[in-house]
This record gives structure tokens, sequence and C-alpha cells, in this order.
């Protein structure tokens, strides 16, 4: 929604995060639910990591050859009746997709969940044309009637509570009577179902994303446990599709291998309720479906990351995995992360589509657990990607002057033994003297950063090398 | 213990900066638990493996250090670390940092193969399955991040724990989950860290235990850095300590005793 990203302010976005306690308590949800349930599916699954091996594989083998697999993939489409539009950025993409709309003399449009769609900020553009988007599935209509991003991949209005959404449904359908019952979550739902319902009808052109493109068949595939993508692309007389170019794969066969870690990994379901099927518009004895269908195909910055450090990032299937267990996405949630895409994945990613300048920050947020490489499906070293993008906004001296400068102190010294040595000997020893009381500093000069939050454990005394070599000469045992 | 027809392996121990700035203990009781396993344990002269520097995007200092490091550890049979980060620095980011120098390359790959966090090398590579040590009291343990995912330290540690005399393990809630220090990352995004650390706290009191341990001091001064702001008495070491039975210094952020003359 937003084409000005908040990633530069990170710091403040955090502060906020952190003292939002709303948000707090949304987040205790997200610390346990995803991570147990994702544990127990992949538990049942003997051969997951089998499966992750051959996932990463076909999505390399993929990138390898992506030139000859957009060619074919688009060759397949024009030959079931589609079109594929080729889009170089955000812009170009956001007025594909407005003409098509325009042509079809669209006022209402529905769309089904897509990551995409917030990365080109579609809703806004269509607004400003005088159309009507309308989000469908629960978590994107509840942010669109809060006018936000959504803080989650798979589960965009998870920082949200239920007494939230009650309050913004309250807010926004005031045709209802005023005394309803929204205490329920299943309340909530048959709510929006109803409300929805309405729009799916009066739509003119349904947007929705892709999990997959399938080169050999021309096929795109969205999974859905709502039911809302497949009203989206079936009632209405458009069907657009919008995705980036590397949700490509070679055949369905490649496809099902890797729908066999995604829902696992995403939801710890072994698939999602809905995995759906779409390959150009309706035909002559198709009973429904849409007179039109279009794939916009979107670049925005991949083919550069192709053939360089990041190019792993590209196998990314928009799981969540990684941010369901990373513990800063835990502390302060997604909107914090200041663009579309949070957590480690967007740490990487993010630096990528809008530049290491604005999203410097979020590869530096990381304590490096690695939780993330270790439980993502396409074995994407995020951990490792995110130190590249310190590598190069080292070279650009990107980061803080200060941290540059103590870096440089202490490196000369580390890279000097025979000075280094004496010295941390007497100067540990002074800092136990200053220490010994208490055993630790609840303030030291230069430390603030540390002691500001947490005590500082004072150190022993003399170092470990002086004391080892002192015991060795017998000096002291 | 040393049977001794053949000696036992050279060892040279790669101390780390915290533990040799910091807490001396732990390097005593690695050697400790070294000797105790036969090994001949060497310290030579050393700083830092350059981690702070190849974390924060500075290759150049992080490839001298390494340089460095490696001339003072390569000439031994073994390299073993009371540290899962600072060995699996070594071990899994040395042959990436020289991989595009052969000659670098090749000899990053020999040291890789050779090193080892302390615990892990006691038992898969010494096979030492018991410990001569005795603690009263109940312990918990953090999986330091870098041990457990880098290297799979998990079991090695709480094998040895269960061999110390008066010792009962009460696990710890999330033990695998980040502890919030990170290295720079506690001071450069200190309020994120101090958020992770204080949930790692609350679920060090839910163990119930008098005792924190984990293999990292990093982590560890983390941890005992916030108990104590907190007023928490559970006290903080290193898991060295313990399974060397050397745990007369008072604990991490701990008071000396005071003195009562000579």
């Amino acid at each position: 929604m937003t084409l000005h990203p908040t990633s530069p302010q990170f710091k403040t976005n955090v502060t906020k995060a952190l003292a939002d306690v709303q948000l707090q308590k949304a987040m205790g949800h997200v610390r346990s639910g995803f991570i147990d349930k994702r544990r127990k599916a992949v538990d049942k699954l003997p051969e997951f990591d089998a499966l992750r091996d051959r996932a990463r594989e076909i999505k390399d083998h993929t990138l390898a050859h992506l030139d000859l697999y957009i060619e074919r993939y688009e060759a397949r489409v024009t030959q079931s009746g589609g079109h594929v539009h080729f889009a170089r950025d955000a812009a170009e993409a956001r007025d594909l997709i407005l003409a098509i709309c325009q042509k079809a003399g669209a006022k209402t449009v529905t769309k089904g969940k897509s990551m995409i769609s917030e990365e080109i900020a579609i809703n806004a553009h269509l607004e400003a044309n005088g159309l009507v988007p309308v989000e469908t599935d629960l978590g994107e209509y509840i942010i669109q009637l809060r006018g936000e991003l959504p803080s989650h991949i798979i589960a965009p209005a998870v920082h949200l509570t239920k007494e939230q959404v009650e309050a913004d449904f309250r807010r926004v359908h005031t045709h209802l009577d005023g005394a309803r019952d929204l205490s329920e979550a299943r309340t909530l739902l048959t709510e929006a179902r109803t409300v929805l319902r309405q729009k799916f009808l009066a739509a003119d052109v349904g947007i929705t994303g892709a999990n997959f493109l399938v080169a050999e068949t021309g096929t795109s595939i969205i999974v859905t446990n709502e039911g809302n993508g497949d009203l989206t692309q079936i009632l209405p007389k458009v069907h657009i599709v919008i995705a980036s170019i590397e949700k490509l794969v070679p055949t369905l066969e490649d496809a099902s291998q890797i729908l066999r870690v995604l829902a696992r990994s995403a939801t710890g379901q072994e698939m999602s309720v809905y995995t759906t099927f779409s390959t150009g518009p309706a035909r002559a004895s198709d009973v429904d479906g849409p007179q039109e269908y279009h794939v916009v195909l979107l670049d925005n910055g991949r083919t550069s990351m192709l053939g360089t450090e990041f190019q792993d990032m590209l196998r990314c299937i928009r799981c969540g995995a990684c941010m369901n267990h990373c513990p800063v996405y835990h502390a302060v949630g997604g909107h914090a992360y200041g663009w579309v895409y949070p957590g480690p994945m967007g740490a990487v990613l993010t630096p990528s589509l809008i530049g290491v300048d604005q999203g410097g920050h979020l590869p530096n947020a990381s304590t490096f657990c690695g939780r993330c490489e270790s439980v993502c499906p396409m074995h994407i070293p995020l951990p490792k990607m995110m130190r590249h993008w310190r590598e190069r906004e080292f070279e650009r001296n990107l980061s803080p002057a200060t941290f540059r400068s103590g870096l440089k102190l202490w490196g000369w010294f580390a890279a000097r033994p025979r000075v280094y040595g004496p010295l941390a000997n007497w100067g540990m020893k002074a800092l136990a003297l200053l220490g010994r009381a208490k055993g630790a500093f609840g303030w030291l000069p230069l430390a603030g950063g540390w002691t500001r939050h947490r005590d500082l454990p004072a150190p022993q005394g003399g170092t470990f090398q002086a004391q080892w070599k002192s015991r060795s000469k017998g000096v002291s045992k | 213990m040393s049977t001794s027809a053949t000696p036992g392996p050279r060892v040279g121990l790669f101390i780390t900066c915290l533990v040799d700035l910091m807490r001396p203990t732990v390097g005593f009781a690695a050697a400790k638990l070294l000797e105790d396993a036969g090994c001949l344990v060497e310290v030579p002269r050393q700083t830092c493996c350059g981690q702070p520097a190849f974390n924060s995007g500075d290759r150049r200092t992080a490839r001298a250090l390494a340089l460095q490091l490696m001339e003072a550890l390569e000439g031994y049979d073994y390299v073993v670390a009371p540290s899962g980060s600072c060995a699996g620095q070594v071990k899994k980011h040395f042959p990436e940092l020289f991989a595009d120098d052969p000659n670098l390359s090749q000899r990053a790959h020999a040291l890789a193969g050779k090193t080892y966090e302390l615990v892990s090398f006691l038992t898969d590579v010494m096979f030492v399955s018991k410990v001569n040590a005795a603690f009263d009291g109940t312990v918990t343990y953090h999986d330091s991040c870098a041990g457990l995912r880098e290297l799979g330290v998990q079991s090695q540690p709480r094998k040895l724990l269960g061999t110390v005399q008066g010792l009962s393990l009460s696990e710890l809630p999330d033990a695998d989950v980040c502890c919030g220090f990170g290295g720079t990352f506690a001071v450069k995004y200190g309020e994120l860290s101090d958020k992770i650390v204080s949930e790692k706290t609350s679920k060090i009191a839910l163990a119930g235990a008098g005792t924190l341990l984990a293999g990292d001091l990093g982590c560890l001064m983390n941890m005992a850095g916030k108990l104590k702001r907190q007023g928490s008495t559970v006290q903080v070491r290193h898991v060295a300590e313990v399974l060397a039975g050397m745990t007369d210094a008072p604990p991490i952020a701990g008071a000396k005793p005071r003195e009562t003359g000579a």
C-alpha cells in the first residue's frame, strides 16, 4: 500500500512496536502456534528433508534456465487463449493492470491474496483511477479496512487481536445491526463472508497472485484456505494473474513436489484446503470461468539478482517459516520492517528490491541465530545473504561511522598479538578491580548500548593467556 | 587417566577472545577436561578469530585475523574451543572466507576439519562418556545458536552433565531459541536484544533451576547481565566449569565473596 518504505526508520519502528501492547499480545500466538504445527507436520513425513533437497534442485535448475522457461510458459499461455504481459517494474505492472481493467469497463475489482500486488501497490493505483479494489482474503480484507500493509506474508493480520478486528468491523459495516454479537472469531468470519459475497458477485475483474507458474502447461497455481481465491478468479469476466518471474517451475510434477513442502512449512498442513490450477480463459465447454485470462509477469529487480550472491533468494516460495521462527520478528512483528516483506526473507529481499540505502537496517537487525535457514524448505542461506548485504554496506561506507571506527581500532589491536596481549591483561585487571564489589557494571563509558538494558559482567582478572603462561612457568598453580 | 603407550593428541586450545578476556576459569576448565581425556594441551599466542569483523561485513579485517589464527593453530592434531560460535567460525566460515584463494582455501579446509567445540570434541572424538565432577544443585541448559545449528551440539553436553554427581538437569523451555546476543547486534540493536533476552530470562525462571549453563560466553554474559539487572538469584556459568568441577570462582556477573584477611 505504501510506496514509501519506513525501513530507514527501523529503530524508531522497533521502539514503537515494543511499546504496542495490542501488538505484543497478538504476537504471542505467532511465537508458538506456527512452530508447533510445522514441527508436527514435518515429523510425520520422514522424507521431508529429501523433499527439501529436491525442491531446491528444481528451483536452481529453473533459475539457471529462466529465459527458456519464461518463453515456453508464454507460448503455452498464449496457446490456451490467455495473454502474458511483461512488466519491468512496479509502475509498468500497475499500468498494465489498470489498462486491462479499464478495457473491461471495470468498476469493482476483487483480489485474492497476493504479495506481489502489495509490492506494486496496485490498490492505491486502482483507487486513484476510480476503481474499487476489494481484498477477499479475510486477513487482507481486515488490513485493507485499516489501511495497513500485511505484517506477515501468509497471515497478513497476525499483528491484530480479535478485539481490534471487531472494532474495525463495527466501524466499517455500519449497515449491520449495532447490537450484533462479534465476540467470537466465527461470528467475525461469518460477517466478513456475508459482506464479501456481494462483492464477489459484483466484480468485473478478479486479480490473484500465483504460487507457481507451470511452463509445460501455461498454468498458474494458487494455494489458499478460504476459497476466496477461486471465487475471485472464476466469477468475474476477466482474471488477471500478477506474479513475479521466479514463480516459474518447469512441469506440473515439479510443482507437486514443491507443494509437498510448502503447506507443511507454512501452516503445518499437509496441503492447503484449496490448490487451484488455472489454464487460460473458460473454454466453450466449461460451465464457468473468465472470458479473459491475463498474466502480468513482473521483474522489478529480480533479474539483477540472477548470477549474484543473492540468486538463492529467488528460490523462496513465500511460506513464511523463516519469520515464524525468527526471534526478531517475534519481538516486533512485520510492520517494523517498514516495507512489504518482513522477517528474514524480507531482510534479504528488501535491500534487493528497494536498495540497500533504504533497507540497510534489515540485514543488520539479525542475531544470525540461523533458525530461519534451518527451517527454510528451499534451503535458502538467509544469514549468509544478510551478511553479504552487510559487506555491501561496509564497502559503501553505509554502516555508522562510530561503529566503523570502533571496529577498526579493535581490528588494529587484534592483528598485533604482542601489543594486544599485555594491554588486554592490564585492562582486564583494572576492570576486574572496578567491578569486583558487584561482579558486574550497571554503567560503563562507551558501553551504553549494552548497559542500558542489562548489566555488563565484570572480567575475572588478568587474561587467560597471561595466567596460563605463568602457570606453565610454574610461577603459580 | 592417560594409559599412555600412545601419547594423546596435541590439542591447540583456541581460547576465544571473550574467555581470554572475561573468564579465564573457562579456559582452565577446558584445559582440565582435555587433559583428563588424555590430550596434550597447548595454548599458542592468539587474539580473535575475526568473527565480529566478518559479521559486520568487513571481510578484509576478517581475513587478516583469520589468517593470523590459522597460522597459530594449524600445527596441532586438533583445535578445540570452549565456544560453538568461535569453533563454528573456523569450521564453517574460514573456508568461505578463503574460497577465492586455492592455497589458503586448502589450509582453511584442513583447519576446519580438525576444529571442534569443546564438549562435542570430548564426547565425539575422545569418546569421553563420563566426567569426574560433582555439583550440588539443579541446572538448566541453553543451547547457543551457532553450536546447535552450525555444529550439531545438543545431546553431548546433556550426556556429560548427566554424569556429574549430585547434579540434576531441568530442561529450559525453548532452549533452542536465541538469547538475543548476536555479537554486535546486542549493542547496535539494544532494545531488540533486550526484548529477546527478556523472553529468555522468563523461560529461565520457568525452568526453576538455581544455575544456568551454556557453552558460549557471549550468550552467557548477555543472559547473566539481564538476570542480574532483574535481580534474579539464578547463577550463570559456562558448562565447562561444571563438567570440570571448577565452580569455586563466583558465577558470571556474581560478586566475589568478601575476603576475610590474607
